[in-house]
């Protein structure tokens, strides 16, 4: 009836040629390879595996032989005395855990959330670029960084011409927390950018600003993608030694005073398992097998926060 | 016939009397003068109160993309209490020009609109217009249902609260209407704390519908709100606008020619960013003025 549209044309059926029929040869080739490719990723999968289960192996075997009360209330005795814990170390890592979560949970999430929202622009770009660099940055570099703008200038400011160097929980913090930012920041990012835009125009259409429909609604939605990102890098930054080293430094005793050097469970089972006493080597698997149980009931945390998410 | 409408009127009960009989002579041929006239208000329903308030006005509003030219010196008027629908093929403009009748192309960067835009007379462009403000009394329904990743109750709540409505009571009592209002209640009345998502396509968008009513807008912008759905809940959403056409002002998109012809008072039609025609919808489905408007209706293009 349409006279614009063409009429179906018998030139196309007559275009439709078959195609020869395939050979057994080929098929049996693209077989053989298919399974042989399986074969080579189902193997690589298992040599990767094989080391985090012998260490989850050897570190519980070796750490459960010290798990007793004594090993999270008491504090290390001098070598060669028995018995004693790693209370010390484990509250110096919890202490400095929060505070580096105190600077790097807001400015990475609120960073997080100004990148996904407001910075496809240069200045975002910058800030995205910087990021990465910061996250490459050997965490060494970062611990001699914070021990020249939080030690050593405390320090000079504050002791007599004997004391030691004011090393400090704070500065410990501080170092992890640098350490935490990139990390957060960038899942967070890629996370709230996830977020549908149907769900912001909606909440704009309501009448809502944009600040708090961004805390309510976007946030709100991203939830457990930030949970995730957050507690991996906590999990991250609690297994460092080397920003402490400069920093928070160690201690043999039971400190709570955040201005006085702290012990923490990496640099403690550092200088334990180097250490000639025998008893201290065994704590320092101690501590270890604490740190690895810290670090993956964090990850399993993280890992249901995300399942909640998807329900 | 229109003495009788007073019963307590001891006076007047003498003359209906009167009148009874004749009108019982006259039974056929009343009725079907009766019938005409119900036939001709159901069509006069279909076109637009020439008495309307205007709600909305536009006037020469033209919309810079970038380099594009989305829409082209665009000037409509929108009755107050009426339905109207904004027809026209794929990227004509139409769900562009709907947005800027609450300013939700600010949020788009690169996009420059001149001309006027009035609410109540006074310009939503103007400077000092608090867009919070504007965009509670101009509501909007998306494409694609979103309700926020909350319970029922809190979706509906949402915009309530934002005005700083904390009583308890007073919100049951918002959203109880907004979802009857939505045509929703007597489905989620037991639900109303389990997460919106798991609600169907046809009862989330009707949820977001309660959600944009619970405001109490004057005007609800609705941007092809059946296209997502099937034809069941399409029936109910179109159900649902013809009852809410007495309290608010609808502007609508559509794609589907049915809807509009169904459910609208007033259609108009835009091609290629241009508004080529806007008249009462029975006009314009039966007898549009201009060429294109024709073929569009009728199918020859778009």
């Amino acid at each position: 009836m349409n006279p614009t549209l063409p009429a179906p044309s018998s030139a196309v059926s007559d275009r439709v040629r078959p195609l020869p029929p395939m050979s057994s040869s080929l098929m049996t080739k693209r077989r053989v390879s298919n399974n042989v490719m399986k074969g080579l990723c189902g193997l690589a999968t298992i040599l990767a595996i094989i080391p985090l289960f012998l260490v989850l192996y050897y570190v519980t075997i070796q750490g459960i032989k010290v798990m007793n009360p004594a090993f999270f209330t008491e504090v290390q005795r001098p070598a060669g005395d028995p018995g004693g814990g790693f209370k010390h170390a484990i509250v110096g890592t919890l202490m400095m855990v929060g505070l580096a979560s105190c600077i790097g949970l807001p400015v990475g999430i609120l960073g997080g959330i100004y990148l996904s929202e407001f910075g496809q622009n240069r200045f975002g770009f910058i800030v995205r670029f910087a990021t990465d660099v910061l996250n490459g940055i050997p965490s060494i570099i970062i611990g001699v960084f914070v021990y020249s703008i939080a030690v050593l200038p405390v320090s000079r400011a504050t002791r007599e011409w004997n004391d030691p160097i004011t090393f400090s929980a704070w500065a410990g913090g501080l170092a992890l927390g640098i350490m935490m930012i990139p990390t957060v920041m960038r899942t967070t990012e890629e996370i709230v950018r996830l977020v549908p835009q149907s769900l912001r125009e909606g909440a704009l259409a309501l009448g809502d600003t944009r600040w708090h429909s961004t805390l309510k609604i976007v946030l709100g939605a991203a939830k457990g993608g930030v949970i995730t990102g957050v507690l991996l890098a906590i999990a991250r930054i609690a297994g460092e030694t080397a920003p402490l080293l400069f920093t928070a430094a160690d201690s043999l005793y039971m400190n709570l005073n955040p201005s006085k050097q702290t012990a923490s469970l990496p640099v403690r089972i550092y200088l334990s398992a180097t250490s000639p006493d025998d008893h201290w080597n065994a704590l320092a698997w101690g501590g270890a097998f604490v740190l690895v149980a810290m670090i993956l009931i964090l990850s399993l945390l993280a890992r249901y926060a995300t399942r909640a998410r998807n329900v | 016939m229109l003495v009788s409408t007073k019963p307590n009127s001891t006076q007047t009960e003498q003359p209906v009397a009167e009148i009874t009989p004749d009108a019982q002579s006259v039974t056929s041929s009343e009725r079907a003068v009766n019938q005409s006239v119900a036939i001709s208000a159901r069509a006069n329903a279909n076109s637009v109160p020439t008495n309307a308030v205007t709600k909305m006005t536009a006037a020469g509003v033209n919309l810079h993309y970038g380099p594009k030219h989305a829409l082209k010196n665009v000037s409509a008027t929108f009755p107050e209490k009426t339905i109207t629908a904004l027809i026209g093929p794929s990227g004509c403009g139409k769900s562009t020009f709907l947005r800027c009748l609450n300013r939700m192309n600010d949020l788009i960067d690169g996009c420059k609109i001149t001309g006027d835009i009035q609410l109540d007379e006074e310009n939503i462009y103007a400077r000092g217009v608090d867009v919070v403000q504007l965009r509670q009394r101009v509501g909007m329904v998306f494409q694609k249902p979103n309700p926020f990743p909350m319970t029922i109750w809190d979706n509906v709540a949402y915009g309530p609260r934002l005005r700083g409505i904390k009583n308890k009571n007073l919100l049951a009592e918002i959203v109880q209407e907004s979802l009857e209002g939505a045509a929703l209640w007597n489905e989620v009345k037991d639900d109303l704390k389990k997460s919106a998502l798991g609600l169907s396509g046809g009862q989330q968008q009707r949820l977001c519908i309660a959600r944009a009513l619970a405001t109490k807008p004057e005007v609800v912008l609705m941007d092809e709100p059946c296209s997502a759905l099937d034809p069941i809940s399409t029936l109910k959403i179109e159900e649902l606008m013809r009852e809410l056409r007495s309290q608010y002002t609808i502007i609508i998109v559509t794609h589907n020619m049915q809807q509009a012809a169904r459910c609208s008072d007033k259609t108009a039609f835009f091609l290629l960013g241009e508004l080529v025609e806007m008249d009462s919808s029975s006009k314009m489905f039966t007898d549009p003025s201009d060429k294109r408007t024709e073929d569009y209706i009728t199918g020859r293009f778009g």
